[in-house]
């Protein structure tokens, strides 16, 4: 049976791969379905939704099409999500191989930098970050990644402290590769698995932290977000509450959406892994 | 001068507070061609002496001359390159190999970082170097573990002679193939020994393979020499405890024969 094919029978999977599939997909149409400026005025301010079909979800405090910057936030998510959970697999997993291959000194002062980097918390760190350096795409996807490493690091370098007694890497020894050549393409790829495992959870965390920075002012100024729009929301609750709570919806499921079909995949993968 | 000298080599572990000497004042030489090999019970620091020839591991103590050379004072990009001269043959073929490498992978990678030959060459060379341990050329995209153990142990034969090498390391290089396999391999080792003058550290529990392959005998018991000499002298008639006691246990002696 093909790996899709048990994804395929586990309902959770498949909700959180529908969940996602729509959701690249209004990442993706955004701008078709949606051209010009999303942050432009696009009827009267504050019109509720299911009023107009032009407008179907109303407009906001400026009147802003709520659905456009529904679509629109929909890429800012998966792009700085993507973006910071890429980042920090990376970073954590070349911190936790050298380590765990190095031993000695380097494996010390990694480490105590990693415990540094997890006794603040990573939000914290990301606020910290961000208001320091200032506010842009580029930026926040750094302050996430800066408190997200620590996680991957450690689990590559248990990893990689159990492969690097393997025979193969006493004979790529032998052969007489290069220590770094041996760690980046010897140890690393084999190590891996367990450290990608992680992604589900890091790229749903870190859409919850860009939304949570944006809702406190600090994300990216030129880009609609979730977070933007219950901040903005947030001023109006009373009155028109459907503005804080359809990108509130869009987050939950996105967040559920990531974790789900992160978690299939994981499953049907270990299952794998235990059946060979 | 002989191709390796190790003298007083003595490396020992921890263990629950007290020091063991795995590997306890060895000395022995290797002449260019030989056969040595190194027996012993379980434990008796076999695997630990490979391990220290090789540079996988620091000794406390002794000396490690190879072609010249004192190979414990080379470090960095000398070690590196010295390496091409003193190869190893691991037990189990699986593990010895990255779980991802192909045949041609494995092969290609000792003639790339010794620059033996360029990238457009290098098919012909492994073409031409599973040729010489009897492999057919078209496995050389297959996976390695899609290759049955013995192919496997000759593709470790194949990386271990890539960089033309005046000794092997084999540590206990046949005792995980089935019987028929196994004189295969040794009949490989001996043709590739007469044809290119290699000298092999051949490591065994086994007397009769011992007997079939190896010109010297060292017997070791935990981490000293107990005796040496002749292969076929010591097994014939041991003068040690430990080489009475291996000999009594190795009931197919006289059936393999070189
Ligand atoms: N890394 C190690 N740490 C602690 N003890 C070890 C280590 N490697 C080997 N030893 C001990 O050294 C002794 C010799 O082991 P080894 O060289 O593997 O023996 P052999 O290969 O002859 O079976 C054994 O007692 C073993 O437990
Ligand atoms: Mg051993």
């Amino acid at each position: 049976m093909s790996p899709l094919s048990r994804l395929l029978r586990r309902p959770e999977a498949v909700a959180g791969a529908i969940i996602l599939a729509l959701l690249f997909a209004m990442a993706l149409f955004a701008s078709l379905l949606f051209p010009g400026d999303p942050q432009a005025i696009a009827g009267p301010a504050l019109l509720p939704p299911f009023q107009d079909w032009s407008l179907p979800l109303g407009t906001d405090r400026l009147g802003r099409d709520v659905l456009a910057e529904v679509f629109h936030g929909a890429r800012t998510s998966l792009a700085v999500g993507l973006a910071a959970a890429a980042a920090s697999l990376l970073i954590g997993a070349v911190v936790g191989t050298l380590a765990g291959f190095a031993g000695g000194l380097v494996d010390e002062v990694l480490m105590r930098t990693t415990d540094a980097f997890q006794t603040v918390p990573s939000f914290l760190l990301a606020l910290a970050f961000v208001s320091i350096v200032g506010p842009s795409l580029g930026i926040v996807v750094a302050a996430i990644a800066l408190g997200a490493w620590t996680g991957p690091a450690r689990v590559a370098r248990a990893e990689v402290l159990s492969i690097r007694e393997r025979d193969y890497v006493a004979g790529a020894r032998v052969i007489g590769m290069h220590p770094l050549a041996i760690a980046f393409r010897e140890v690393l790829p084999n190590a891996l698995p367990p450290v990608l495992a992680l992604s589900s959870v890091i790229v749903a965390a870190a859409i919850l932290t860009e939304a949570a920075l944006s809702f406190l002012g600090l994300g990216d100024p030129n880009r609609v977000t979730w977070g933007g729009m219950i901040a903005e929301g947030r001023t109006v609750l009373r009155t028109a509450p459907f503005l804080s709570i359809v990108p509130g919806i869009a987050l939950v499921l996105t967040v559920l959406g990531v974790y789900l079909a992160g978690e299939g995949v994981v499953e049907t993968t270990a299952v794998r892994r235990s059946l060979s | 001068m002989s191709l390796l000298a190790v003298r007083d080599l003595t490396k020992r572990y921890r263990r629950g507070g007290k020091t063991i000497a795995a590997v306890d004042g060895v000395s022995f030489a290797i002449e260019p061609g030989e056969t040595l090999a190194l027996a012993g019970p379980s434990g008796s620091g076999k695997s630990t002496i490979a391990r220290l020839v090789l540079r996988l591991i620091e000794p406390d103590a002794g000396s490690v001359q190879f072609e010249g050379d004192d190979f414990l004072a080379l470090s960095g990009t000398a070690l590196r390159s010295k390496r091409a001269r003193l190869q190893m043959v691991f037990q189990d073929p699986l593990s010895a190999f990255n779980p991802r490498a192909t045949v041609a992978r494995a092969l290609d990678d000792p003639l790339r970082i010794h620059a033996i030959a360029s990238s457009a060459e290098r098919p012909a060379r492994i073409a031409a170097l599973l040729e010489r341990v009897g492999l057919a050329a078209d496995l050389a995209p297959r996976a390695i573990h899609e290759i049955s153990g013995g192919q496997r142990q000759r593709v470790a034969i194949a990386r271990a002679i890539a960089t033309n090498p005046s000794l092997i390391v084999l540590d206990e290089a046949v005792s995980a193939l089935d019987v028929s396999v196994r004189g295969q391999i040794l009949e490989l080792l001996l043709d590739l020994q007469a044809r290119e003058r290699i000298a092999y550290l051949f490591i065994s529990h086994d007397l009769g393979v011992v007997r079939a392959i190896a010109h010297r005998l060292v017997l070791l018991d935990t981490g000293r020499i107990a005796e040496s000499g002749d292969a076929r002298a010591v097994i014939d008639a041991p003068q040690s405890a430990i080489g009475k006691a291996l000999v009594a246990a190795a009931p197919r002696l006289n059936r393999i024969r070189p």
